[in-house]
């Protein structure tokens, strides 16, 4: 099939042989679990199990909250022993609410829903039920998959692209899901394409992980309307406005959804999660996580249980044999840096990866020469010298200019930069100042016009004193010539 | 393991290979066997100019550092000062004076780099700026061009003797001798054809290998011509503007050429010789200074090429590498601004894309083989 090229990307070591030959592997259940409410794009889940309750895995632990936002389950069964502030997995090293189980040990499931044939629901029923089962991105972006699923009814959808890309180096999770459990992804696939009422599944996987394309060819055989594509090993490849680019040779357009296009991208490990909710009534607990890096003994791909400290992860993987210099949450390109090990396993969590300083090879910074490697580089044709210039000198508009609001932070232009600026750093910056400064500007405008209804209500309250007050002067004075005119 | 691991740094955490001192290392490995061949060809006298250049565009570096309270060694660690002496010397006349080298440094790195505020500020190339300024205040140092006496030679002189000729100037005519284009040039205007002048200096293949007299480093096009497809191939500098600029020159030299051939000297003639090909690889290319569009590269080299043309045809002097590579700089900031790439998701002015019916109904054929 046709394949269209997108502009810019780069070639990083893959790193991916460390960890993909190697069958996943089930992570002996912690003896306690930190599971956050918020583990997805949106609102938090709210919790509503109290401190000493008794919980059966899959047990919901917290509703989701508004129409973006995602339930949380128990990821095993014990004791709820505590909800507090717990360190979230992001550099910040800010807390978020946890609720911390202690296992059992039995690892017993509670009742799941009554599982009914997928295909004679209609897709309300079936978004709704991967919207209960608490299932998001699992590509790592956590957008709620149910939202996604729904968008099927408000526009036409002709194709939905299965994203297999796993362009990050290092992270091989869906390399090894799909070698290993290619038929319920493509089970998982068949129903999404029902409830999307979608022609037809483009599964795209990149031409470095030869093993996962023909699994998923001979799995995906039956079916006509389902087809695996293969797509050159570039990052970002993974990047959905990349992949639908490359498969389609249209751009989403800025500020529109791929749906738009007729498209919806879901990435292999979602679509796995979707058939486990629909043809097994069970929640999303656990993930596969790829632990790997050069600072770790023993680097494998593990089925985690969410609320896993990322700390019992690399213990069970032999630990550090050299000193990491950068812990991060998903690939080194995108992913975030960890405070420290004593966060949880996340829904998010593509992979944990420590990085030796060899590896991260970042130099210090020397002046930019122009070079325009970043140019070159950058996938969505940003100028991301300029930006950086215009963030660094606070000309936040001037990089709005040059198109800091369409780029993706792929991180592509800082990982060329001979001079080693930390241009995506320049660029969050600069985005989360607008961000604030809307906000900011966006209370002032409330407080303007609360202001303007207090001056109001005490304008009209000044007026009926004096209305009252001159009303009252009027009778007086009446009342003072009555009494004149009686007394005269 | 709870330690605190780094600061909060935004992704990516890993890094490619490139490195803005082994870019600078590299341009200095494809400049050395043309480099190598001048010295060879011009005898000690052109090593020690040489030295000389590169030692005072260092020297003054570290001075503006020092007066800027920058850190000095991690910006002269960077190699740029080395790469505008070194691509400075090698467009002096290889028996230049030493004080030649000195001030051309002074006014490469001084008034061409640090002033406008050092590495990567710079509007114009360094080594061509200085390269102007000398030829503009010195004509007769600057156009003093020595017949090449190979190192070790009978007729070369040894070791002390070039040693004088850097330290005092040399004023012995009989080594001495017009450069080709300046030589071609003179005859022209004299009223002589061309093949009349050509006769007597003209020779494709030794103008290609650099057996002729010129400047340091840019008689043997071959040798340049094989550090900058090292270059290419390294991935440093990209085909955009040496090909256009090669081509532009070419192109017009041969229109020319067709139209008088008695007048205008041929494309090979205008290609091989006079630093054209150094200027194309080397000093056009320059990152800081050029455009850093492939589009606006094109537009910038076609415009050196051009004139490079003019220049040598119908200006004052008859070489014009330097002068057209400055020219166009001055225009890189106006390329730079009309020229960009198209953001993803954009049309060309801006607005978001929108795609017909038929556009979109190919995402229904993407599955189609």
């Amino acid at each position: 099939m046709k394949l269209f090229r997108f502009r810019g990307g780069v070639h990083p070591e893959s790193h991916k042989e460390e960890t993909g030959d190697k069958a996943i592997e089930v992570l002996p259940l912690p003896a306690r679990l930190y599971v956050p409410v918020q583990q997805h794009i949106g609102a938090p889940a709210e919790p509503e199990v109290q401190i000493g309750d008794k919980v059966l895995k899959g047990r919901l632990l917290a509703h989701s909250q508004g129409a973006i936002s995602a339930p949380i389950h128990a990821p095993s069964s014990g004791t709820i022993l505590d909800i507090t502030e717990h360190t979230a997995p992001h550099p910040s090293g800010l807390g978020v609410r946890t609720i911390v189980i202690e296992t059992d040990g039995n690892d017993s499931w509670a009742d799941g829903l009554k599982t009914i044939n997928p295909f004679e629901l209609d897709t309300d029923e079936i978004s709704a039920r991967v919207g209960a089962a608490g299932i998001v991105g699992l590509g790592g972006a956590t957008f709620p998959s149910a939202v996604k699923l729904n968008l099927g009814k408000k526009y036409p959808i002709s194709t939905l692209i299965i994203n297999g890309g796993e362009c990050e180096p290092y992270l091989s999770c869906d390399d090894r899901l799909m070698r290993e459990r290619s038929d319920e992804i493509i089970d998982g696939i068949r129903i999404m394409l029902h409830a999307l009422k979608a022609k037809q599944a483009l599964i795209a996987i990149e031409d470095n992980k030869p093993d996962a394309i023909e699994v998923m060819k001979v799995a995906a055989k039956l079916y006509s309307n389902i087809k695996v594509v293969v797509v050159p090993s570039r990052y970002p490849m993974g990047s959905e406005k990349q992949m639908v680019q490359t498969l389609t040779g249209l751009e989403i357009p800025a500020g529109k959804l791929s749906a738009d296009l007729g498209v919806i991208v879901h990435n292999v490990g979602t679509a796995f999660a979707v058939r486990t909710a629909l043809r097994q009534g069970r929640p999303l607990v656990s993930r596969i996580v790829t632990v790997g890096g050069g600072a770790i003994s023993s680097p494998r791909n593990l089925e985690v249980p969410l609320g896993t400290l990322v700390s019992e992860v690399f213990d069970y993987c032999g630990g550090f044999d050299q000193e990491p210099a950068r812990i991060l949450m998903g690939g080194p390109m995108m992913g975030q840096l960890l405070p420290h090990t004593n966060v949880p396993i996340v829904k998010g969590s593509s992979g944990v990866i420590a990085l030796t300083q060899k590896e991260v090879a970042i130099h210090q910074t020397q002046p930019c020469i122009r070079c325009g490697s970043c140019i070159t580089a950058c996938p969505c044709g940003l100028l991301p010298l300029e930006m950086a210039a215009r963030a660094k000198k606070g000309e936040l508009q001037g990089a709005v200019e040059y198109g800091l609001m369409d780029c993706i932070s792929c991180g592509s232009c800082s990982y060329v930069c001979p001079s080693h600026i930390p241009l995506v750093q320049y660029f969050n910056y600069a985005k989360g100042e607008l961000a604030a400064r809307r906000r900011h500007k966006q209370k002032a405008e409330e407080t303007r016009k609360l202001a303007e209804i207090r001056m109001q209500r005490l304008e009209m309250e000044e007026r009926a004193k004096q209305e009252a007050a001159e009303r009252r002067k009027a009778e007086r004075e009446a009342k003072k010539k009555l009494q004149e005119a009686a007394s005269a | 393991m709870n330690q605190q691991v780094s600061n909060p740094l935004s992704g990516p955490h890993t890094h490619g290979k490139e490195d803005t001192a082994k870019i600078m290392r590299m341009v200095l490995l494809a400049l050395t066997p043309a480099t190598a061949f001048g010295i060879y060809q011009f005898g000690w006298a052109a090593l020690f100019l040489w030295l000389i250049t590169i030692l005072s565009c260092v020297v003054f570096e570290a001075f503006s550092l020092w007066l800027g309270r920058k850190p000095i060694m991690r910006y002269i660690g960077d190699g740029s000062a080395i790469l505008t002496g070194w691509l400075l010397a090698m467009t002096l006349p290889p028996w230049a004076p030493w004080w030649i080298g000195v001030l051309g440094g002074g006014i490469a790195i001084i008034l061409g780099k640090q002033v406008f505020g050092g590495v990567g500020q710079n509007i114009f190339n360094p080594a061509m700026l200085a390269r102007v300024a000398l030829l503009i205040s010195f004509p007769v140092q600057m156009t003093l061009w020595v017949n090449p006496l190979p190192m070790f030679s009978a007729m070369a002189p040894g070791f002390v003797d070039s040693l004088m000729i850097t330290l005092s100037g040399f004023k012995i005519d009989a080594y001495s001798g017009a450069s080709v284009m300046g030589h071609v040039k003179t005859e022209i205007s004299n009223g002589a054809t061309l093949s009349a002048a050509l006769s007597q200096t003209y020779d494709n293949t030794a103008l290609a290998l650099g057996f002729v007299n010129g400047s340091l480093g840019e008689t043997s096009a071959v040798l340049i011509l094989l550090g900058g497809l090292y270059l290419l191939w390294k991935k440093i500098i990209s085909w955009h503007i040496p090909v256009s600029m090669l081509a532009s020159t070419a192109l017009l030299a041969a229109m020319m050429h067709n139209v008088d051939p008695q007048q205008y000297a041929g494309a090979m003639f205008h290609v091989l010789s006079g630093g054209l090909i150094l200027g194309a690889f080397f000093i056009a290319t320059d990152l800081v200074t050029s455009p850093n569009t492939k589009t606006g590269q094109l537009i910038f080299g076609a415009g050196c090429g051009l004139l490079v043309y003019v220049i040598r045809t119908w200006g004052g002097y008859p070489e014009g590498v330097a002068f057209a590579v400055m020219l166009m700089n001055a225009l890189v900031p106006l390329i730079d601004h009309y020229v960009r790439p198209r953001i993803y998701g954009h049309h060309r002015g801006g607005k978001t894309l929108q795609y017909s019916e038929k556009k979109l109904a190919r995402v229904q054929q993407a599955g189609e083989d």
